[in-house]
């Protein structure tokens, strides 16, 4: 059998196993162009939700993040997980997206897949795009 | 030099006497200007951005910082000559907010000189803030010391008065420090003319100190740690042997030297704001001659804020910055070196971990 044919055979057994014998999408691992550019289009949406929300006041005191975080400066999110002294334990990005909603600016917590942090996470992420990741750096 | 070494920054542990203790303080010696009436010393409060919410409301986190700034002032020991508060007052330039301002500034004993910042000047142009506090620029004289107040945060007229549906709006753009329709700090050519003309009656040896929000010089355009002129005012002021600049806005410990022009930034009561060249998508000319302050502890709230205060011999400036939750830091004027230098850390290996900002 060649490696085509065994792909289709799989993903048509696994389609109709799951009872998913309808749809048309059995091909698992090829993408288009336009499929990347569609992704890419996501993506960006995403990071401009971000950016919204991190000049938006997300607690209950009108203060926002980037009146301390500038283009999202100081967030280091290349350096998660990290070990955080005052949480006592490793903690991930989102702990400390948290943990300023619910300090400086007074708010509630999200919970870590809140497509609001999911948005957060990737406006701070991409405007530190090209650093080096540093996993534990303090 | 070794004057200012010893000469202690004052307040240690005035946190704790702002918080409700009663511990007597005096700390300040002054080991330069006993004798000699023309030494000084002045405070300096900034950027408050007092936020208003709504009724009596305002952000709790800005009040505690210039209530504390007010308390420690006022037990400065020696007395201060006078005191300057360097402007961002308010948050979105209301009322309410310089109101509530300057209501906790009147608890300062002493003579007030106030700088204009852009967080109180563009939702009514600096109305508000001049009826209460007086003219935008002007200069005054102090034992031998020419001082020059100037509002640096002036723009393009296109933007203050065209670009914008309504004075609220221009306000939030303005607040935005990372704003990609922001528009350039700049002293504008009417002030410059003032400054020309009140310079020419100056003889050239007369210590200048220049009080502004902006640094006059150019750090990084995309979060205004920048002022657009700044080439061409400090053409006017190059001439003089000993002129200082000190200014706001950028709420960090900054330095730097340009010519015979000293540079000092001051702390301010509320947030620290990251270094410019740890933004990585853009190019920023942080000055090398500046040890950083320590990266803050988002845990401790008052962390990289504080006040600052300044003494002056003969006519160069001594920079203490009072920083809370953190150890003091003094820049003082090296007089061999010709420029400011931390008087604990300017050396390459005496530089601490926490300095490092990336
Ligand atoms: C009052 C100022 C202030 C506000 C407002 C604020 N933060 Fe922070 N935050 C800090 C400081 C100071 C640090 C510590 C920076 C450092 O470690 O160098 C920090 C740290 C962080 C970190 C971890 C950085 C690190 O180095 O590990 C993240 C992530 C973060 N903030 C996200 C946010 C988000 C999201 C918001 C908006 C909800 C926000 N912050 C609002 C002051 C603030
Ligand atoms: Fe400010
Ligand atoms: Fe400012």
């Amino acid at each position: 059998m060649n490696y085509k044919h065994t792909r289709f055979f799989l993903s048509l057994t696994l389609g109709l196993g799951l009872g998913l014998a309808g749809s048309v999408n059995v091909q698992a691992d090829e993408f288009t162009k336009a499929d990347l550019e569609q992704w890419q289009q996501d993506f960006t949406w995403t990071v401009k939700k971000g950016e919204r929300l991190f000049h938006s006041p997300l607690g209950s005191n009108t203060v926002s993040c980037d009146q301390c975080h500038p283009n999202a400066a100081n967030t280091h999110p290349e350096t998660y997980p990290k070990f955080q002294k005052q949480l006592g334990r490793v903690a991930t990005l989102g702990d400390m997206i948290n943990w300023c909603i619910q300090n400086p600016a007074q708010g509630k917590p999200m919970s870590l897949d809140d497509p609001r942090m999911i948005a957060l996470e990737a406006y701070i992420t991409y405007e530190r795009r090209g650093v080096p990741l540093a996993p534990g750096k303090h | 030099m070794k004057a200012s070494m010893d000469r202690r920054s004052f307040l240690k542990g005035a946190g704790t006497l702002a918080l409700g203790g009663l511990i007597p303080l005096n700390l300040i010696e002054v080991a330069f200007g006993k004798d000699n009436p023309q030494n000084f010393t002045f405070g300096y409060i900034s950027d408050s951005h007092l936020t208003h919410i709504k009724g009596t409301q305002f952000v709790r986190n800005w009040d505690h910082g210039l209530r504390r700034a007010v308390a420690e002032v006022n037990m400065m020991d020696p007395k201060p000559d006078f005191v300057v508060y360097g402007g961002d007052i308010a948050q979105l330039g209301k009322k309410e907010e310089i109101d509530h301002g300057l209501e906790m500034l009147s608890a300062i004993r002493n003579k007030m000189h106030y700088v204009m910042g852009e967080h109180d000047y563009y939702l009514d142009l600096g109305k508000y803030w001049e009826s209460q506090l007086g003219p935008q620029w002007y200069s005054f004289d102090h034992k031998g010391v020419h001082f020059v107040v100037l509002n640096s945060i002036l723009t393009y007229p296109d933007w203050t008065y065209k670009r914008w549906p309504s004075a609220r709006e221009r306000m939030h753009q303005m607040a935005r420090l990372d704003n990609p329709q922001g528009s350039p700090f700049m002293v504008g050519e009417a002030q410059r003319a003032w400054l020309q003309q009140d310079l020419a009656k100056v003889s050239k040896d007369t210590p200048i100190v220049v009080l502004s929000h902006s640094p006059l010089y150019k750090i990084y355009k995309g979060w205004n740690f920048w002022t657009e002129d700044a080439e061409q005012v400090q053409a006017l002021l190059q001439p003089f042997r000993k002129v200082t600049v000190i200014h706001g806005h950028v709420h960090q410990v900054l330095y730097n030297q340009i010519g015979n022009i000293s540079f000092y930034a001051v702390m301010s009561t509320a947030w620290p704001w990251p270094y410019a060249n740890t933004y990585t998508q853009a190019k920023s000319l942080v000055p090398k001659l500046t040890v950083p302050m320590n990266r803050a502890d988002p845990f401790h709230e008052r962390d990289a804020t504080g006040w600052t205060s300044f003494d002056l011999a003969n006519g160069h400036v001594d920079t203490h910055y009072q920083l809370w939750s953190n150890t003091d830091r003094t820049v003082a004027f090296n007089m061999r070196d010709g420029k400011p230098e931390d008087t604990v850390y300017q050396p390459e290996d005496q530089r601490i971990p926490p300095q490092t900002q990336y």
